[in-house]
């Protein structure tokens, strides 16, 4: 006789296989930074351009250039709309990748911006973004050192595409990543989750919904270098939670190192207007995109400590201690709801929320 | 969050539990059937079954709306809105149904005008901002979803909005309800009531299932603790030895449903002699369709359609799932050939679909969470 528990080992063990693109055109949901992008991602190009460094599968990659430890990100921004509450494509863009860097443990040190441009693009708009692109750069202490610009005619872009890569020295001797995640550790997010994925929903328009609310986008740098500083050593892995939302960095988290996650929901940090309008919506903000947030996997021993050092910075005031990684449910997220139950939080199927950032 | 987290509360929810305990009895099992998506949904997200005794068991019912839809209609809807001149509106759940060739994401990454809306007043906006295309909205649904369709149609006929259409799909859960009753491998010992439908049919219409059939129904809310207090309202029931339509979610639901609703539904649409559901098979007058007098606004009159019969796969048990026969992960492709990601059935689609919310949230024995969660 079938019983549950072989049935989920028999899905578990379907759940390791080798994501192979099933779909013979790509969909929005491959673009959404769940499963169907994980999947997208390491069947097309990982497969194709296979190297160490790729495969680590990281927000950037680690390179020793004459000796000196870099790393290299990218990152393309395709927002709609281009100017909300809380910023605009222009400070996401650099934000986006100076926080690729960051969670790295790097300084972000130079930026290139590239700029793909629909034909009738107001240039006043153009203007506007650069203005806010400079001002990012300068609070983040990076300089755009490079860039290019391409037009295509009308209707075959939507406004303005901005893509961004950036290169940031390796200072402090930490090597971050999901290999040294264990049992016992604390999960750390860095502030309120969902607020800029709510934003843009909601600056659509579409919903008739108003709310008192602004993008989270902001420069990461500065809280990672405290959080680092306060427990050398004691930091396992960081992640900023773009796409997908903090949900699908656990879940990769969990499932590159078959270990569990286990949350507590009343612990995460939520703002009762993200809470309110992700309710009406149907979403769970836990997939929303933050855009000026990160995850932090510390040593439990340090969990105190690293809190504190996040609070410490204002974009940090807002950090809490979420939850801790657990020898099972291997390769799982798993939360504890405030109602006294549990369930599971797997990676995001679909999209709710198209061109967040 | 006010007025959410009062029905949300942890400690209530012990206390509530600790009263269901109380009114089992000793040695003797309770299956419950919760006919509505929006519960099951409740359920997993809440991991409510956690607050449970083992002797009560939920089995999820057919009341999720994109599961009950057969792929020929989809493919019957990807065909209207493959017309060039066509932009085909639908809620976000549909997107992903398969089809018998692919779901709307597939015919939108082929160049379908695809578009998702929150209702179909937003499809009607979308009508009225581009007349020179024909606009078409994928109404699905139970009587909850009917009244605003109907009220959407009745604003077009009224704006003259010609180039509005619905491709009508909505059904009515009392026939369903019924065809579990009819099956012949019932286990039910009661129901948990539709919430939302109840809005609007009110409670009256389900006293044939305890004066026919001799099983209690409880119409429920949709927070956990609503849920945990109908649960104890049935056990009430069977431990007095009586059968009752009962309303729980009495702060939204009236007993006599909502007039006005009713009449919108009536003046717009008409029963259908039978109306095929996924897994279930047709059903006779289950569905409705357009009334004649909105035959300008019924995309089954506007459009050819082929009307596209597809049989359910072979290897999908969505049916007996949706009937409460079998577990979601009794069925035989469960979580391996049917993912969120790759549904072979409808009920994988959905987060209301039970297979959906047991794969997404439930994936687990209690032992094992047990474990985990251990402090």
């Amino acid at each position: 006789m079938t019983t549950e528990q072989s049935v989920l080992e028999r899905i578990e063990r379907a759940r390791l296989r080798k994501a192979r693109v099933k779909e013979e055109r790509v969909t929005l949901a491959h673009g959404a930074g769940g499963k169907a992008t994980q999947t997208l991602v390491e069947d097309v190009f990982v497969d194709a351009f296979r190297n160490p460094h790729l495969e680590a599968m990281t927000d950037g990659a680690t390179l020793t250039l004459n000796g000196t430890r870099t790393v290299f990100t990218t990152d393309t921004f395709v927002v709609s709309p281009l100017f909300f509450p809380g910023g605009d494509i222009g400070d996401l863009a650099v934000n986006g990748t100076v926080n690729d860097l960051a969670v790295c443990g790097a300084r972000p040190m130079y930026l290139s911006a590239g700029f793909v441009l629909e034909e009738g693009f107001p240039v006043a708009d153009l203007r506007r973004i650069a203005a806010s692109m400079s001002a990012a750069a300068a609070a983040a202490g990076v300089a755009v050192v490079t860039g290019d610009t391409k037009v295509v005619e009308r209707g075959k872009a939507d406004g303005c595409y901005v893509n961004t890569a950036g290169i940031g020295v390796l200072e402090r001797d930490v090597t971050l990543g999901a290999a040294a995640v264990r049992a016992g550790d604390a999960v750390l997010v860095s502030g309120p989750i969902g607020e800029h994925g709510v934003t843009i929903m909601l600056a659509r328009g579409e919903l008739d919904i108003e709310a008192d609310l602004a993008s989270d986008t902001a420069p990461l740098h500065e809280p990672v270098a405290a959080l680092l500083d306060a427990v050398p050593g004691g930091v396992r892995v960081l992640r900023d939670a773009t796409r997908g939302g903090v949900a699908t960095v656990l879940n990769e988290i969990a499932q590159a190192v078959r270990l569990g996650v286990v949350l507590d929901e009343a612990a995460i940090p939520v703002a009762p207007v993200v809470n309110g309008a992700c309710e009406l919506l149907g979403i769970d903000p836990l997939y929303v995109a933050c855009e000026g947030r990160f995850v932090a996997v510390v040593d439990g021993e340090h969990a105190d400590a690293a809190l504190a050092a996040l609070r410490g910075h204002p974009l940090g005031q807002g950090a809490a201690i979420v939850g801790h990684v657990a020898d099972e449910p291997a390769g799982t997220v798993l939360l504890k709801t405030s109602f006294g139950g549990t369930r599971i939080v797997d990676m995001l199927v679909g999209d709710p929320l198209p061109r967040i950032c | 969050m006010r007025f959410v987290d009062e029905y949300r509360d942890a400690d209530q929810a012990r206390a509530l539990a600790a009263q269901i305990t109380a009114l089992c009895e000793p040695g003797r099992r309770y299956q419950f059937m919760e006919v509505c998506g929006g519960h099951t949904h409740t359920i997993y997200k809440h991991g409510l079954e956690d607050h449970l005794p083992e002797a009560v068991t939920l089995v999820h019912g057919p009341g999720c709306p994109v599961c009950v839809i057969p792929m020929g209609r989809v493919d019957d809807a990807i065909a209207i809105a493959r017309h060039p001149d066509v932009i085909m509106t639908s809620f976000g759940d549909m997107m992903r149904v398969p089809g018998g060739a692919g779901s709307f994401f597939d015919a939108k990454a082929e160049g379908a005008d695809i578009r998702m809306v929150y209702s179909p007043l937003d499809a009607l906006k979308i009508a009225r901002r581009n007349p020179d295309r024909r606009v078409v909205f994928m109404a699905i649904g139970f009587e909850t979803t009917a009244p605003s369709t109907a009220m959407t149609v009745l604003r077009a006929a009224a704006e003259g909005i010609e180039n509005f259409s619905v491709f009508c799909n909505h059904v009515t859960i009392l026939p369903a309800i019924k065809a579990i009753l009819d099956s012949p491998d019932l286990r039910l010992d009661g129901f948990l009531g539709p919430g939302h439908v109840s809005t609007v049919i009110g409670c009256r219409p389900y006293e044939f299932i305890p004066g026919r059939y001799g099983k209690p129904l409880v119409c429920a809310g949709f927070e956990p603790l609503d849920i945990l207090q109908s649960v104890h309202m049935l056990l009430r029931q069977l431990a007095d030895g009586r059968a009752e339509v009962e309303n729980q979610y009495t702060r939204v639901v009236p007993w006599d449903g909502n007039q006005r609703a009713l009449e919108a539904i009536g003046e717009v649409m008409e029963l259908r002699p039978y109306f095929e559901w996924r897994g279930l098979g047709f059903i006779s007058q289950s569905a409705l369709r357009v009334r004649d007098a909105y035959a300008v606004h019924d995309a089954e009159r506007v459009f050819d359609v082929p009307g596209v019969r597809v049989a359910d796969p072979k290897a999908c048990q969505c049916g007996e799932v949706l009937k409460g026969v079998i577990k979601p992960w009794e069925c035989k492709v469960f979580g391996t050939a049917c993912t969120p990601e790759t549904p072979i059935g409808t009920c994988m689609v959905s987060s209301e679909g039970a297979c959906a919310a047991y794969y997404n949230y439930g994936r687990f024995t209690r032992d094992r969470v047990k474990e985990a969660t251990r402090a």
